[in-house]
């Protein structure tokens, strides 16, 4: 997963484990390394630790054991404010008691830094957020997208090497949310800050990336650019977590190689790729992802695995159709296609052949 | 559905709208008053009136007027400058109206009343009232001696008896009235003579006023009662006018042979008039101060307890500054709100860390706690202020341990009680609750990100408290320190038990002056300037601090 010793590692977690009961581990055994300048997205459902490590990044929270490393050096014994990381809250975190300048103005206070560079420094991290106009209001006053980007702004203002953000834009309805995606990716390559970013929606994960790791039970369960993670699942949690996926279940029937013929347990048997079985007779699950999967026999090869499907629903989407199918018993299969000119609209109750390149079809874990 | 007239926007029933949506929010507002009716009713009964009367009884003194009125009237002609004391006219009218006050028994609290502002009028109209009838015995005995038919009660409701006196005998009857608070409705059974109250005015004042207290007060028939030591006195003065001694030469109704026998024995009755009979009964009737007093004192709206209540007092020479000695209650003042500010500030210093622990421990934890901040209010005051008493007497448990532990002597152990700092300690743990809690309800609501937020930011610790989490939970102690301020400077128990003289405030004075020395007026004086220091410093605050910045929570 992690490939832990790298040189040019700039973040780096050893071994790192977190308990907060002395019963249970949130965190268990974590390894990470992250050059400089990456944006890295912790991407995992609520209680799968992703929010503790960056607490422990962040120094809010000690590691129960392990090591936290910045730069070469180890801050487990360094107190938050000299860690000189900048963060962006869930819920913003403005001082409701400063104005939006003050605001600004506090972490170069802090750094006693004199009034003019401070002036100029808050006027040039307003302007890039394009607040400039904003600096005297407070943050009451101010929409949820304009405090956002003033946190964003007050986070950066000091030029921290590394900045964590913790779900920032939780809170914004879906066309902000998306406008907002684009332009911390956009401010945070131009500036070549180090990112670590944590949520728990998977297409801001896929969005905003270099790389995304995947944490579920306190572990990361795969750690890969989105590409990569989309289209290679390692295992079942992260196929399901990441995307819409489609699982069939049954029993390695034949591995030669890097494909294998699985037998599902209605009797039928399909090729996929091996990820992680092993060995014949052991069960699995199989993923395919709705848009792979294809119904018009000419587009199919000609020795591909076909299997019969029923159609239950056809939603239309505008862009996309969505269509609901029974298919080996699982009466939850997707299928997404195209809003072509000449693709058919299927229709409840019809009987049709389904199918899939080899290489689309995953085997993972039980 | 609307439609725009003339620039009026109109409803749809072309109304305008304006009106429609008055009519509209009408009901819900009669709906909301009748929900508050009940409270408002009860406030207003129940706080409103009470402090209304307050604000009235300060400055109030109908008394004199009312008791005295034949004096009051009289004496506005009297200069006190003069060093004289008032006419005989005056003094005949005290007798008159302070006969008729001994036997309501007013006169005693009469004396209660204008013993406030000079002593010794007290122990001078109650000795006086003692010796009223001696005074009229000096004219009645004498007369008896002229004509026996003076001594039967028969004889004298004949002779003051006839017709259309009725007017005359209502207005007695209002002054009456007027002093006792009662109506003395009823029926007298005398109607006085129109012709002898010409005559004889001050007797038919004396005679009236003794039948309708024996009618009305005492139940009995006016002409089988012999009448009071007053109406011979009051003859007697009637006997001094030559317009009067003319009259009874050409009258001819019932009583004219004794009156026209006592016109011829005049010789034989007193010379003095009633001043000298006063003043021979007690000096002080004839000393101008005491006059000067009564004058003062004589309109039904004074400022007397109000000029007490700040150490000052009226004399005739206008508003002086009361002797040193005698000033108590500015200093009192001055003592109550220190006092309150040192008690507010100590509430705060030991609340604020209390009430960050229970907004930050966890829940299980900081119930605990809550309950122990609680505990004190659900013990007695006086079993907490008494326990006080138990820990900071000099053979108390504090001392105790001090002089066990060696920091103190045991000759010179602390002297915590009976004194300002036993107040201090014992009300500031008393009002503490009053302080923590609005702390903790606005603790809670400022979330622990902002910490966060500015230690990521690169605060200290110190830093962060005092630049971020500090301005935050300012309306807090705004809240708690009006509350503990305002308990505070109304307190009286407490001091009074554990304050000794120098930690007393002035709310103990004015329970003395409710239940012990009985000065109402003066006691709502200094209920009503403590309202207004109170309503004062609220203002200031307001201006100051801005009042929407207290929060009590949420």
């Amino acid at each position: 997963m992690a490939d832990g010793a790298s040189n040019d590692a700039f973040v780096e977690f050893e071994r790192v484990q977190k308990s907060y009961d002395g019963e249970t581990l949130v965190v268990k055994d974590l390894n990470l390394s992250m050059p400089k300048g990456e944006f890295l997205t912790m991407l995992g459902p609520s209680g799968s630790g992703k929010t503790t490590c960056l607490m422990m990044l962040a120094g809010f929270e000690t590691a129960t054991h392990g090591d936290i490393r910045l730069g070469g050096i180890s801050i487990n014994n360094i107190p938050p404010h000299k860690r000189g990381i900048g963060m962006v809250f869930q819920n913003y975190a403005l001082f409701p008691h400063m104005t939006i300048a003050e605001n600004l103005a506090f972490p170069l206070e802090v750094r006693k830094l004199g009034k003019a560079e401070r002036e100029e420094k808050v006027k040039r991290a307003l302007d890039m957020v394009e607040m400039g106009d904003f600096g005297g209001r407070r943050p009451a006053q101010l929409s949820g997208g304009q405090q956002q980007r003033v946190a964003l702004a007050r986070a950066l203002v000091f030029e921290p090497e590394l900045v964590l953000m913790d779900e920032p834009l939780g809170a914004l309805d879906k066309q902000l949310r998306e406008k907002m995606q684009f332009e911390i990716t956009y401010l945070a390559h131009q500036l070549g800050i180090t990112t670590v970013y944590v949520t728990h929606d998977q297409t801001e994960a896929l969005t905003m990336s270099d790389r995304v790791a995947v944490f579920d039970d306190g572990r990361i369960q795969q750690l890969a650019p989105p590409d990569q993670l989309y289209e290679s699942p390692e295992n079942s949690f992260v196929a399901q977590f990441i995307g819409e996926n489609n699982t069939l279940e049954g029993v390695v029937k034949e591995i030669k190689g890097d494909t294998c013929v699985i037998e599902l347990d209605d009797g039928e048997v399909i090729d996929a790729v091996p990820v992680n079985v092993t060995k014949v007779g052991e069960r699995t699950r199989v993923s395919i992802r709705p848009e792979r999967v294809e119904y018009n026999r000419e587009r199919l090869h000609e020795d591909a695995h076909t299997l019969k499907a029923e159609v239950l629903e056809f939603i239309y989407m505008g862009d996309i159709f969505r269509t609901r199918l029974r298919v080996a018993g699982n009466s939850d299969f997707i299928i997404k296609t195209r809003n072509a000119p000449d693709q058919v609209r299927l229709k409840p109750g019809q009987q049709i052949e389904i199918g899939w390149l080899a290489e689309d079809c995953r085997a993972l874990d039980a | 559905m609307s439609d725009t007239t003339d620039g009026l926007v109109l409803a749809a029933d072309g109304r305008p709208l304006k009106q429609s949506l008055r009519r509209a929010l009408l009901r819900q507002k009669i709906r909301a008053l009748m929900l508050i009716a009940p409270l408002l009713l009860f406030v207003v009964v129940t706080f409103i009136v009470p402090i209304l009367s307050m604000l009235f009884r300060s400055v109030e003194n109908d008394i004199v007027p009312v008791t005295l009125p034949g004096v009051v009237t009289e004496l506005a002609e009297w200069d006190s400058s003069t060093g004289e004391p008032p006419s005989e006219e005056v003094f005949r009218n005290l007798y008159i109206d302070l006969f008729k006050a001994s036997e309501a028994k007013q006169h005693t609290r009469l004396g209660t009343r204008l013993n406030y502002e000079q002593t010794g009028l007290s122990s001078l109209f109650r000795t006086t009232g003692r010796s009223l009838d001696d005074i009229g015995e000096e004219w009645q005995d004498p007369l008896e001696d002229i004509d026996a038919n003076f001594k039967d009660g028969a004889f004298w409701f004949e002779m003051m008896s006839g017709s259309d006196g009725d007017t005359f005998l209502e207005q007695r009857r209002d002054l009456l009235a007027e002093m006792i608070g009662e109506s003395m409705a009823g029926d007298v059974g005398f109607v006085p003579s129109e012709q002898v109250a010409k005559m004889l005015p001050w007797t038919s004042r004396a005679y009236a006023d003794f039948a309708i207290w024996t009618a009305i007060a005492d139940n009995d028939v006016v002409a089988e009662e012999d009448p009071w030591e007053a109406v011979y006195g009051a003859l007697g003065m009637d006997l001094t006018s030559p317009d009067t001694i003319s009259a009874i030469g050409s009258y001819s109704g019932p009583g004219a042979e004794a009156l026209q026998a006592a016109v011829a024995n005049l010789d034989h009755l007193p010379q003095d008039g009633f001043r000298e009979a006063f003043a021979a009964e007690n000096g002080d009737w004839v000393s101008p101060d005491v006059w000067a007093t009564i004058k003062l004192y004589s309109p039904s709206v004074t400022p007397g307890y109000f000029l007490n209540a700040i150490d000052m007092e009226l004399t005739p020479d206008g508003i002086e500054q009361k002797p040193e000695n005698e000033q108590i209650y500015t200093q009192l003042f001055i003592r109550t709100l220190i006092m309150a500010l040192i008690i507010t500030a100590s509430c705060i210093v030991l609340g604020y860390p209390v009430a960050w622990l229970l907004a930050n421990l966890p829940m299980r934890t900081s119930s605990i706690l809550m309950i122990l901040v609680l505990l004190p209010f659900w013990t007695s005051l006086l079993v907490r202020t008494s326990a006080w008493k138990v820990l900071l007497q000099q053979q108390g448990v504090i001392n105790e341990i001090l002089v066990w532990l060696g920091f103190v002597n045991d000759a010179d152990r602390l002297i915590l009680m009976n004194n300002a700092t036993g107040t201090v300690i014992a009300m500031t743990h008393i009002l503490l609750p009053f302080m923590v809690l609005p702390l903790y309800s606005v603790m809670k609501t400022v979330p622990p990100s902002y910490l966060r937020a500015a230690k990521s930011l690169g605060a200290t610790n110190w830093t962060a408290f005092w630049r971020v989490y500090f301005p935050q939970s300012v309306p807090g102690i705004g809240a708690g320190s009006i509350l503990v301020f305002i308990l505070a400077i109304g307190y009286y128990i407490t001091p009074e038990i554990v304050g000794g003289t120098s930690g007393v405030f002035i709310s103990n004075r004015i329970a003395y002056h409710i239940s012990s020395s009985l000065n109402w007026g003066l006691a709502a004086a200094l209920g009503t300037i403590l309202l207004i220091v109170v309503l004062g410093l609220y203002w200031c605050y307001d201006r100051i601090v801005g009042i929407d910045n207290v929060k009590l929570g949420g």
